[in-house]
């Protein structure tokens, strides 16, 4: 974590039988897809590679692997190493509405075996989707059941692994996403600290570091006194901020990706907001007593701090190679021009 | 949430002028009534639109079997009317004096996707008894779940629901009733835009506010201007400039946006009180803070959106369009701070 100021690449897999929804959630999250638009996706063919440039040294290498059976069939046996060596993150996509879910669960285990042999240090995160067709009363008891079969499968893994149930169609999707990221961040400790100092100068209540293109959290410091009761106010702002920037595209006929405000903020009664760009892939929230001299002093350090946030994104010179290889998407994939 | 349960009853007293409903009868709230057949969408339009109840969730709402009055804490007042086939409101045994006196319009629900006939028929009864008792009430009409309907499909019966509604008010003898047509889907922002316009014409004080409104965009360069119910997502005045429904998104949008940061900050927890709305944080009196502010600036455009509370219920939301350098903005603090003045001359609190 020192002074080697390399560019990390860290492999993550996207796999899932097909239909499960991988490529949707993707263009989802780094996208800038609409959830009802996801239809227009077609099928995945082979592995479609992205390249994703995080804050810090983080470059996220996406393969989104389709999930045909002749394609799976194909990485286990030809492919294996070349697929699964050096993963560092398994995304493994089950479909909670699947009828072969046994069949799922043997291909799972396929999977994880191969896993298991090539990158034994990789992480997986299996993420139950489409949760939003099943009623909200059954879903905590069908998500326990799935997940303690998927757990039987998981050989080495088994104690590693995290659970998330997601829909496209909620706050759920950033949820899950934002954890992953959160392990994949070479220099999370880092950010933090200097997050915390900051917030400390400017007295915030609360400070949140948001990825500007997916407006996933990279990170976040608390200093409230009393407890937020939103729990899940994290995933809820990338949620809003993301609708935001597509309404915004839409009306002003820039592309969603490169819709971005330089500046939002909001003063209400009690609190005073705003999100203002940070590095050059990042966005800072923050939350501060209401009174207009905090609010000055606040954006004045924050600008000033600036410099030090952006020595921690290394390469920022050089643009990341972007675009999935595969051409099946049509509007604004990936642009972040 | 924002409403009152529809059985407390207001404790201000009514009383029966017959006259426009924002006369000071109260406390100048325009009034309206949600009338239509059974299954044509008046719960849902009602739910989505002052609720806030995801659209997709009105799939679930049970049939109303009685009458449903609710008030906003907000800058209008509505009920809502089941009109379905074995209640008669028409029937002289019921007191329609006691309620169309109250109100402003009533607006008919008329769902597109369903055989409309026997809701035209119904509505023209309507109208014509009104035309005797209470000429001065709106009738809007809204040709409702629009959505549905292919785009040649959806003007065709459009037109023919209009066209009929009028042939036979025409033979019954009645010209230029106040009757206006709208297509609405709650899928969109038609519903609203509807909304907007109904609630415009109860308002005595627009001419005023749209010259304010004229002159204030005039005066900034703003591109549009709305003054906004922030509660309803209504709008109950804009400047005189060509509207087109994609500006009314924005702001709309862009109230979302507010309304759900503010939920999760504004209100610091208290544990044994229960959450209030975000406008109502909105509009809450807090000691060292002045009215709600909010703006947003492009990377690419300057300035973009802005936001400030001007009244009790209402709020100005600018588009500065292209064009509007950062340092504007104490310009247009200032001559919002002129309108806000004049509003309150408008509408004293």
């Amino acid at each position: 974590m020192n002074a080697v100021k390399r560019q990390k690449n860290r492999k993550v897999l996207l796999m899932g039988k097909s239909g499960a929804g991988k490529s949707s959630m993707r263009a989802v999250v780094f996208s800038n897809y609409v959830a009802k638009d996801v239809r227009r996706l077609g099928a995945t063919i082979d592995v479609e590679h992205s390249n994703i440039k995080f804050m810090g040294n983080l470059m996220l290498n996406l393969w989104d692997c389709g999930g045909q059976d002749g394609f799976v069939e194909n990485y286990l046996t030809h492919q294996r190493t070349h697929v699964f060596s050096s993963v560092a993150v398994l995304i493994f996509v089950f479909d909670i509405e699947s009828r072969e879910f046994m069949a799922d669960i043997q291909n799972y285990y396929n999977i994880i075996q191969a896993l298991e042999e090539c990158s034994p240090t990789a992480k997986i995160f299996c993420l139950i989707h489409k949760m939003d067709l099943v009623q909200a009363r059954l879903r905590i008891q069908l998500l326990d059941e799935r997940v303690e079969l998927i757990k039987a499968q998981s050989r080495g893994f088994a104690e590693t692994m995290e659970f998330y149930a997601t829909s496209i169609w909620d706050q759920s999707l950033y949820k899950a996403w934002t954890q992953i990221i959160y392990y994949l961040i070479p220099n999370a400790h880092t950010i933090e600290e200097m997050l915390k100092q900051l917030a400390e100068v400017i007295d915030a209540r609360e400070l949140i570091l948001y990825e500007r293109t997916t407006c996933l959290m990279v990170t976040k410091v608390t200093r409230s006194e009393k407890e937020n009761p939103y729990h899940d106010r994290f995933e809820r702002i990338s949620s809003i901020l993301k609708t935001h920037k597509q309404s915004m595209a839409k009306h002003t006929g820039i592309p969603a990706g490169s819709a971005n405000f330089a500046e939002l903020q909001i003063k209400a009664a009690g609190f005073m907001f705003f999100i203002t760009r940070l590095t050059e892939n990042t966005n800072l929230a923050v939350c501060i007593p209401p009174a207009e001299h905090i609010f000055n002093t606040a954006r004045l350090n924050i600008e000033l701090s600036k410099a030090s946030f952006a020595s921690l994104d290394v390469a920022s010179r050089k643009r990341p190679v972007e675009g999935s290889v595969a051409g099946s998407s049509s509007t604004g994939d990936l642009d972040r021009a | 949430m924002t409403l009152d349960d529809a059985d407390t009853p207001s404790p201000a007293p009514r009383f029966h002028t017959g006259k426009l409903p924002n006369s000071k009868t109260q406390d100048g709230k325009p009034r309206l009534l949600l009338m239509g057949q059974r299954r044509s969408g008046k719960s849902s339009i009602s739910n989505v639109v002052f609720h806030k109840l995801p659209p997709s969730e009105t799939l679930y709402l049970e049939t109303t079997t009685k009458i449903k009055k609710e008030s906003m804490h907000s800058f209008m007042d509505f009920q809502v009317w089941d009109l379905p086939g074995q209640f008669d409101y028409l029937d002289s045994a019921f007191d329609s004096a006691e309620i169309f006196s109250e109100i402003g319009a009533l607006v008919w629900v008329i769902d597109a996707q369903d055989e409309y006939l026997e809701a035209i028929t119904k509505l023209n009864a309507t109208i014509l008894k009104l035309q005797s008792t209470f000429p001065s009430i709106n009738v809007e009409v809204f040709v409702h779940k629009v959505d549905g309907l292919s785009d040649d499909y959806r003007s065709d019966t459009y037109r023919d629901i209009v066209q009929r509604v009028q042939d036979e008010l025409s033979d019954a003898g009645v010209e230029n009733a106040p009757v206006s047509f709208y297509q609405t889907s709650i899928y969109d922002h038609s519903i609203f835009e509807a909304f907007s316009k109904v609630i415009q014409k109860l308002i005595p004080e627009l001419p005023t506010l749209e010259a304010l409104l004229n002159a204030l965009c005039a005066n900034c360069r703003i591109e549009k201007a709305y003054l906004f119910d922030i509660v309803s997502k209504i709008y109950i005045a804009t400047d005189t400039s060509p509207t087109d429904i994609g500006s009314y998104e924005i702001c709309s949008d862009y109230i979302d946006v507010i309304i759900d940061i503010t939920e999760i900050y504004g209100k610091i927890p208290d544990p044994n009180e229960e959450f209030t709305n975000g406008a109502e944080q909105i509009g809450a009196k807090e000691v060292g803070n002045g009215p709600a502010e909010s703006l947003i600036t492009l990377e690419k455009k300057g300035n973009y959106l802005y936001l400030r509370e001007v009244h009790q219920y209402l709020t100005l939301i600018c588009i500065l369009g292209d064009d509007s350098p950062t340092d504007r903005k104490g310009l247009i603090d200032y001559n919002v701070s002129v309108f806000e003045h004049a509003l309150t001359q408008v509408f004293p609190r």
